[in-house]
């Protein structure tokens, strides 16, 4: 049974047809997964007051119902590390199409994977997990499984990768906290099932694993064209 | 449901015969059974009358048995009040042959056919379809007896969702000695489908292996489908035809763009412990390991060949589809030497491959053999046997297959498959040790089991 929370947020987006990133974060934030600190601010004012709350370097990113892919349109900046900076941003993604506003959030690091989801027409919910970033259609290295994920599912997934020795620790580098992934997997998996009716694809793209934690970096929901969230 | 009627049948009626066009397929059904097969034909036609002397019903009720099984091969705005008829009349099951349905957009005729059916508790096959292949019982294929070719009796049920592909297949089980316990056409599966036929395998005691063609499930079918594979104790293949993408909405996520029908299919079918041949030729090597091993390897295989090359290329393929060939230390390589007859001793190699030369003769075969059945490194060994090498007689496959009959370990053959060498092929086949025509065939059926996972 999905929280009332949830719900809210998939009937507001209805009309748009995806769900925009600051949502969507909610919404996977309520479920049980991590996600970065951020505001949605609609004034620089707002932006640069949240930067200093949590401190530079911060990321910002237009929000936007048009932009689906956001790095596609030059709407994501990393790195940013001052008050000229960020307002020099904010005016260029303000310029955007159909710029609602800039969400503002701490820099992660870490290795990015991408987790998603997909209503399949002959299996229903599936669960993908891959080397994730702005690459994943050129790379292509993931696995699926059908949802819900069991315990082995998801030790075969992370096998299952090319490049599962980056995920378990290569060349010196620590390994990802894998236990943090399979949590984060079975939780995802949980609410899809729930979500069926109402998704037709989800992307979690980044998520960023480092060696004590996996944060959704990037959210988006791409809802079913007749919505039925009841 | 109940399919005894629909692949047992003691009586059989052809509805639709016609009386003037013989190579109509109710007519070529008809004469196919006919004082051909265990069941009773029996022919209907709605105008009655007389086919070569036989009496031709013009009503399933007016036939004087009653009728287990009938073929429908009727116009299809005819058929579901034909299929009305059979209820009625307390016929068993039926196979519709007829096309003219949901493939041409009626639909509707379709539904009608399938509610008349699950409301009377009715099983039919198709519609659109070849239907049954059973023998000794019946064969429902309109294809003329002559011109089909006939795999033997066995233990491989093969469920396919097009006909071509199924008589096609048949012919390739035939050569290679795979035995069909049941053959089945599908069509349209508008009332039976795959998920029936499991179940219905799983629990037959005259099938150890259940394969399907599979062009497509219907809506979250293939849940259900994979959901009871992952209950069934025997192997289940599948191949799965129209692997190229679809077109995908412009705007869309990484993650709809990236798991395609076919990707999701190909990954979710495995994660059930579904065997999925991804070609016919795999369907054949697949089905004809899994019915003679009904076991999971982890993939090490031993290799003895009497050719360095055919080793060396058994080598290649096996690493091409993620089996590992362990080498043998130095102090096992030692201990086969000292088994084998003195003027190979001094030529062979043993690691592993083991490569006896072409000097070898069948003692040495069966050393090596004893060997790799103990050595617990490898778990499946692979024989590359050439039957032109001088040393070798066609008594060393029926001598192979007790060794590893008695060590429960998986033993594969590589004969080039050419007439002349048919007394060695028949030596593995009757001794139920798959045989494959090539060095690669081999290596698929290592691979069938390592993919298949029992539950």
């Amino acid at each position: 049974m999905l929280k009332k929370g949830i719900r809210d947020i998939l009937s507001a987006s209805k009309d748009v047809g995806w769900v925009l990133e600051p949502q969507a974060k909610r919404l996977f934030s309520m479920a049980g997964l991590n996600v970065p600190r951020f505001t949605m601010s609609t004034t620089v004012e707002e932006a640069v007051r949240f930067a200093h709350e949590i401190g530079y370097p911060v990321v910002a990113k237009v929000v936007s119902p048009r932009i689906v892919h956001k790095s596609e349109s030059d709407g994501v900046a990393v790195g940013i590390d001052s008050d000229g900076e960020l307002t020099e941003t904010f005016t260029r993604l303000s310029r955007i199409e159909g710029f609602v506003g800039v969400l503002v959030e701490e820099m992660m690091s870490g290795l990015e994977l991408i987790v998603g989801a997909k209503i399949d027409y002959q299996f229903g919910p599936v669960i993908l997990l891959g080397i994730g970033g702005t690459g994943v259609e050129i790379y292509r290295d993931i696995t699926m499984r059908m949802a819900p994920l069991r315990e082995r599912d998801v030790e075969s997934m992370v096998k299952g990768l090319k490049a599962s020795p980056l995920l378990e620790g290569y060349r010196g580098s620590e390994p990802i906290n894998l236990s943090e992934l399979n949590r984060l997997l079975i939780t995802f998996s949980k609410l899809v099932m729930d979500l069926e009716e109402s998704i037709e694809s989800i992307d979690l793209n980044p998520v960023i694993c480092s060696s004590t934690t996996c944060v959704v970096a990037d959210a988006r929901i791409m809802l079913k064209e007749s919505l039925e969230t009841e | 449901m109940n399919f005894k009627a629909l692949f047992k049948p003691k009586t059989l009626a052809v509805i639709g015969v016609s009386l003037h066009n013989d190579r109509h397929p109710a007519n070529v059904i008809y004469y196919k059974n006919n004082l051909r097969f265990q069941a009773e034909v029996f022919p209907v036609n709605d105008r009655g009358g007389v086919l070569q002397g036989e009496t031709v019903y013009a009503c399933i009720s007016d036939v004087p048995r009653k009728v287990d099984l009938a073929v429908i091969a009727v116009r299809a705005e005819m058929v579901p009040n034909i299929m009305a008829e059979c209820i009625q009349a307390g016929v068993g099951g039926a196979v519709v042959i007829s096309g003219g349905f949901a493939e041409i957009g009626r639909r509707d005729l379709q539904d009608r056919m399938v509610s008349l059916a699950r409301e009377a508790d009715f099983p039919f096959i198709g519609p659109n379809c070849l239907g049954v292949y059973s023998p000794p019982y019946m064969d429902t294929f309109f294809l003329p007896s002559e011109r089909m070719v006939r795999p033997s009796r066995g233990r491989v049920a093969l469920v396919s969702q097009s006909g071509g592909t199924l008589v096609d297949q048949m012919s390739k089980f035939a050569d290679e000695g795979i035995g069909l316990s049941l053959g089945i056409g599908i069509g349209n599966k508008a009332l039976i489908q795959e998920l029936d036929l499991l179940e219905y395998f799983a629990q037959d005691p005259e099938t150890e292996v259940i394969a399907f063609y599979v062009e497509g499930f219907e809506k979250n079918a293939g849940r259900e489908f994979v959901l009871a594979t992952g209950q069934c104790p025997k192997p289940v293949i599948v191949l799965k035809a129209g692997k190229s993408p679809g077109g995908s909405r412009a705007i869309s996520s990484h993650t709809a763009a990236m798991a395609g029908d076919y990707e999701v299919f190909s990954e979710v079918v495995s994660q059930y412990g579904v065997v999925e041949a991804k070609n016919q030729f795999e369907l054949v090597s697949f089905c004809e390991a899994l019915s003679c091993y009904n076991q999971s390897i982890e993939g090490n295989i031993g290799i003895i060949t009497a050719s360095g090359g055919h080793g060396a290329l058994a080598v290649d393929a096996c690493s091409s589809h993620g089996l590992s060939v362990p080498p043998l230390s130095d102090q096992h390589q030692a201990e086969i030497r000292e088994r084998v007859s003195p003027r190979v001793r001094a030529i062979a190699s043993f690691g592993n491959p083991v490569d006896l030369t072409g000097s070898a003769v069948d003692d040495d075969f069966i050393a090596a053999a004893k060997f790799l059945a103990g050595y617990q490194e490898v778990d499946c060994v692979v024989v590359l046997l050439l039957p032109y090498t001088p040393g070798i007689t066609p008594d060393l496959a029926a001598r192979l297959s007790q060794i590893y009959r008695q060590a429960d370990k998986p033993l594969i053959a590589y004969v080039p498959h050419v007439e002349k060498y048919g007394i060695f092929i028949e030596g593995f086949e009757f001794n139920r040790i798959p045989v494959a025509h090539s060095i690669e065939g081999a290596v698929h059926m290592a691979e069938a089991m390592r993919r298949w996972q029992p539950c």
